[in-house]
């Protein structure tokens, strides 16, 4: 029953925060929210429920696995938040505020998902719940952004649905009752309809790949992470990318115990593989250190597929670095928030010796950079190891050694663009900018938060934590 | 009766009947606008005022230019009496009937064009350049529409082909036939029978520069045409041939007029179509026969 | 039964296609509603016995997809003032031949694909299938902001039609929720497209350009 806890509290705070008065004390219901919401986030972590609280949802052992890490990075951007809603105080917070909460609601309804429908249902919530957040900053640039972001979200969501239809189809055809639950899939087996079971999985994971981000579907992740606000963009990127994610190793769950999971896993190598490379080859070229940021969640969607298509160690990894990438991703977009309000620009060409001007940002920013690219003794190096580990362990030698190439290409793009922002000469226009924004603790504690967090991860993973991947990666692959 | 008697008697009744119908039509689009209209037996006049006249002939032009409406006439003709009517069939009928039916049709077009580009006159030659690429596309919707016809009767002669199928793909076969007796019989969202003027026109282009009797034979011909598209349509959808002589001569009679009557509210409903999305249309057309054609590929394969 | 089923379907692939060949605006906003009445009357003519919830439902799609759709487009039309004629990436005649193609492929690969025996006969996937495709051809092949509207709201009957053959199985919780999920989309893409007027003074997505590589 706590378990609906996770949903009703951020929603109905997002009812209240919708009829508050106030546009200045407003922003105080993300913290409030995201306080309650991860403090029983966590209690459920180390306490976890015995049966599923309902056959639709329900605190199971993936979403413990992973939920907890969305919430955290949710309280410390909703911190953040704070701060930065009064710095925009110009604009209206009413719907901004209603809107981010809402979708945290959402969120934890789609990882607790345990029906199709469902799952569906509480996705395109998401999305369409973080399409206010897209363009609170009310330029013409952001709409853009918005529109290409519902135009292909929509399509793939749109996907997704048809794949859902097309997997409870599959068990109609197989004899079964058209029960949408995953453990009434995942029970009836090899009884799934094989044709249908693939044509399910490939529209599934196109739908739900763009929602993560997989290459060739990302094309909306630059524009809208470039052009939403630091917050939206760490949400988005440590959220709502997690969502997605437990979709389809849900979905996989139940290819697998139709006895296609060795396509299902080529696939999910093939995707993770190609996202890597095309990041990093659009890393290398990139001058906008906000969209750069998009390229490199890119980049670890890739990884994350990739570790999740190799099973058993690799998805255990795979989890260490969901939380790991919902950290650094934090850290480094709320960096590049600061930069971005203290410089005024977007690109190298315009951006140039943050140390001078912003001091503490600049040294937050490089470190969420080393961080991100996997450099000890942060938390990404050790689950990026894990991954490599498993992928040598199971025969995978070669794609172990294209990722590896793909993260060094990765790393020399991130850091180009991360020193040229950093170091050098500030042009004037961005020294008297920088001057009027006042580098106070609110905006440097979260990400500095974000940063210890992926530090502890890295250097002493927490038993429970361990224990709750495994039996995440127990859940997953327990049908035989 | 007498084989040679019957040839003659469906002559004549080819030969009078079809300026009839283009009074029908104008008959129809008078009543839904609202005016009294020419009368139904306008075309009979005009026939036999243009009969009475003399010829110009322009000075460039060699005897095609008279001789080029003339085959063209006698072709139609020739179309038409291959066409079987209901259960009397045709006159001349034979296997592959059908494809010189397609032929003959195809010959009057490049007779009608070729008398057209002997007056050497550009916007005659443009009116049969414009006439040309589309029947393009019209031949080959009407071809598909053969197609069609023949795998559902498993035979090449008209006389069985036009023993029809029911259910969607007749529908759909009714559909792509009537629009390619629109594009075929320049009617409304295609080309204006009514202008003179516009540079939009097709067919009327052509034969500008006719006059007298050759003119006659022009209207003659189109008149013609129009009457065995629409019989064509009319058997290709309605089993008239399994009824009795007199029930399917008033079938075919009531049908013929309910083309006519459809052609005379679409000319009033719809106005013509922008030039450049005619091949749109008869796309469309030709996509229509195309589903028929499946769907009785379908049903010949079930 | 089947039959009525079948002439709906075919009626949707054929509104389908159409689509693919207006070059009008408001003709192609009129198709899409008409598909939308035409799809939310299939689930009373499928099943034999109506439960209230089946009934609500349609009349919700009908109501939804057929009036409330529609007219917030239109209005979107016009106080977008909008030339009406559209320019397509993708022309009329081919994207009209590439729909046909589609429409065969789709009828060829629903015999191809496995089916229920209640659903050998039923055009009904080869219909979506076909529908999908042409509303993913429009998404792509259309510059203006509300016809790539139309097109996804066709992509989403098509997958509606896909839904059907699960009627009886799926619980109408969840066909309600999808159904209120759609509306809620098509609200907020309003209410984008507005703004998008507002910024760039057109809805031509083709001038939504500056966020790029």
């Amino acid at each position: 029953m706590k378990e609906s806890l996770l949903i009703l509290v951020p929603l109905v705070a997002a009812g209240a925060a919708a009829l508050w008065p106030h546009d200045r004390t407003r922003p105080w219901f993300l913290p409030a929210a995201g306080l309650a919401h991860s403090l029983l986030a966590l209690w459920l972590l180390v306490h976890p429920p015995g049966a599923p609280w309902h056959p639709w949802l329900g605190y199971d052992p993936l979403t413990r696995a992973v939920l907890p890490a969305v919430s955290l990075l949710f309280l410390v951007c909703a911190a953040y938040g704070v701060s930065y809603l009064r710095l925009r105080a110009e604009r209206p917070n009413r719907v901004f505020v209603a809107a981010f909460l809402a979708a945290l609601g959402l969120m934890s309804a789609a990882h607790m998902a345990r029906h199709l429908g469902v799952l569906w249902i509480a996705t395109e919530a998401v999305t369409l719940s973080s399409v206010p957040l897209l363009h609170f900053n009310n330029t013409p640039r952001a709409f853009e952004a918005t529109w290409k972001y519902l135009l292909v979200g929509g399509t793939g969501i749109a996907l997704s649905l048809l794949g859902s239809f097309c997997l409870g189809y599959a068990s109609l055809h197989g004899g079964g009752a058209g029960d949408l639950t995953f453990a009434a899939l995942a029970a009836q087996g090899a009884g799934l309809s094989r044709p249908w079971v693939l044509i399910a999985w490939v529209l599934l994971l196109v739908g739900y790949g763009t929602k993560m981000g997989l290459a060739p579907m990302h094309t909306w992740k630059p524009d809208a992470y470039g052009e939403a606000p630091g917050i939206v963009g760490a949400m988005l990127a440590g959220g709502v990318t997690t969502v997605a994610f437990t979709a389809i190793l849900r979905v996989r769950a139940v290819v697998d115990a139709a006895g296609a999971g060795v396509v299902a896993d080529r696939t999910l190598l093939a995707a993770g593989l190609f996202s890597m490379l095309v990041a990093a080859l659009f890393l290398l070229s990139a001058r906008d250190f906000k969209r750069m940021l998009a390229y490199s969640s890119v980049e670890h969607m890739g990884i994350l597929s990739f570790g999740a298509a190799l099973g058993g160690a690799g998805l255990w990894a795979a989890f260490f670095h969901v939380w790991n990438n919902s950290m650094t991703k934090g850290a480094l977009f709320l960096s590049a928030g600061n930069i971005r309000r203290a410089s005024g620009g977007r690109t190298i060409d315009e951006v140039g010796g943050m140390s001078v001007v912003t001091p503490r940002s600049s040294a937050l920013f490089m470190t969420a950079l080393f961080a991100v690219t996997a450099c000890p003794p942060f938390g990404p190096f050790f689950s990026e190891l894990l991954i490599l580990r498993a992928a040598f362990s199971t025969a995978h030698g070669w794609s172990a050694a294209f990722m590896l190439v793909c993260l060094l290409l990765a790393f020399l793009g991130l850091s180009r663009v991360v020193f040229a922002v950093v170091y050098g000469r500030p042009p004037r226009a961005a020294r008297d900018l920088g001057r009027r924004f006042k580098e106070t603790l609110p905006v440097l504690v979260p990400p500095l938060v974000l940063l210890v967090l992926a530090l502890w991860l890295g250097l002493a993973t927490p038993d429970v934590l361990r224990e709750a991947w495994s039996s995440a990666v127990g859940q997953l692959t327990s049908t035989p | 009766m007498n084989p040679a008697l019957e040839f003659v008697v469906r002559l004549v009744v080819w030969l009078l009947l079809a300026p009839l119908l283009p009074g029908i039509i104008n008959r129809v689009k008078a009543w839904v606008a609202g005016r009294r209209g020419p009368p139904v037996l306008q075309l009979y006049y005009d026939l036999a005022r243009l009969w009475r006249k003399g010829v110009v002939v322009s000075t460039l032009a060699s005897p095609g230019f008279i001789a080029g409406p003339a085959v063209a006439w006698v072709a139609i003709l020739g179309a038409a009496l291959l066409l079987p009517l209901g259960p009397l069939g045709a006159s001349p009928s034979f296997r592959g009937d059908v494809i010189l039916l397609v032929y003959l049709l195809a010959l009057a077009r490049f007779c009608t064009a070729w008398a057209a580009m002997e007056t050497g006159s550009a916007f005659e030659g443009m009116g049969a350049a414009r006439e040309v690429s589309y029947a393009v596309l019209a031949e080959a919707a009407i071809i598909t529409a053969v197609l069609t016809l023949s795998l559902q009767s498993g035979s090449v002669s008209l006389c069985a082909m036009l023993a029809p199928a029911a259910g969607p793909g007749a529908a759909l076969l009714a559909v792509g036939l009537f629009t390619v007796l629109l594009a075929e019989n320049c009617r409304v969202p295609f080309d204006d029978p009514n202008t003179h003027l516009e540079l939009t026109m097709i067919h009327e282009v052509m034969v500008l520069d006719h006059s007298g009797p050759p003119l006659a034979a022009v209207l003659h011909g189109a008149a013609m045409k129009l009457l065995l598209f629409s019989v064509l349509l009319v058997q290709a959808v309605l089993p008239v041939g399994k009824l009795p002589a007199p029930a399917a001569a008033g079938v075919l009679a009531a049908g013929v007029l309910a083309v006519g009557v459809a052609i005379g509210l679409v000319e009033s409903l719809l106005a013509r179509y922008a030039f450049r999305r005619v091949p749109l249309l008869l796309t469309t057309g030709f996509l229509l026969c195309v589903f028929a054609l499946l769907i009785s590929w379908d049903g010949g394969g079930a | 039964m089947s039959g009525a089923l079948d002439l709906l379907t075919g009626l949707a692939m054929g509104l389908s296609l159409v689509a693919l060949g207006t070059s009008r605006l408001p003709s192609l906003i009129r198709v899409a509603a008409l598909q939308g009445v035409v799809l939310g009357t299939m689930p009373l003519v499928m099943e034999h016995d109506l439960r209230a919830m089946v009934v609500v439902v349609a009349l919700a799609t009908v109501v939804m997809k057929g009036v409330v759709i529609p007219v917030l487009l239109r209005r979107a039309m016009r106080t977008a003032n909008i030339d009406r004629d559209m320019d397509p990436l993708i022309g009329f005649l081919p994207s009209l031949l590439l729909g046909a193609a589609g429409l065969i492929g789709a009828v060829l690969l629903a015999r191809w694909l496995p089916l229920l025996p209640e659903h050998h006969e039923s055009l009904l996937v080869a219909g979506s299938i076909s529908t999908v495709f042409s509303g993913l051809l429009l998404l792509i092949g259309r510059s203006k902001a509300i016809s790539q509207v139309c097109g996804y709201l066709i992509l989403e009957n098509g997958i509606y039609m896909f839904g059907l053959l699960l009627i009886s199985s799926t619980p109408l919780l969840v066909e309600g929720g999808i159904l209120l999920d759609l509306t809620v989309a098509v609200f907020v893409t309003g209410i984008i497209v507005d703004r998008i007027q507002r910024a760039f003074d057109s809805l031509d997505t083709r001038k939504l350009t500056v966020l790029r590589e």
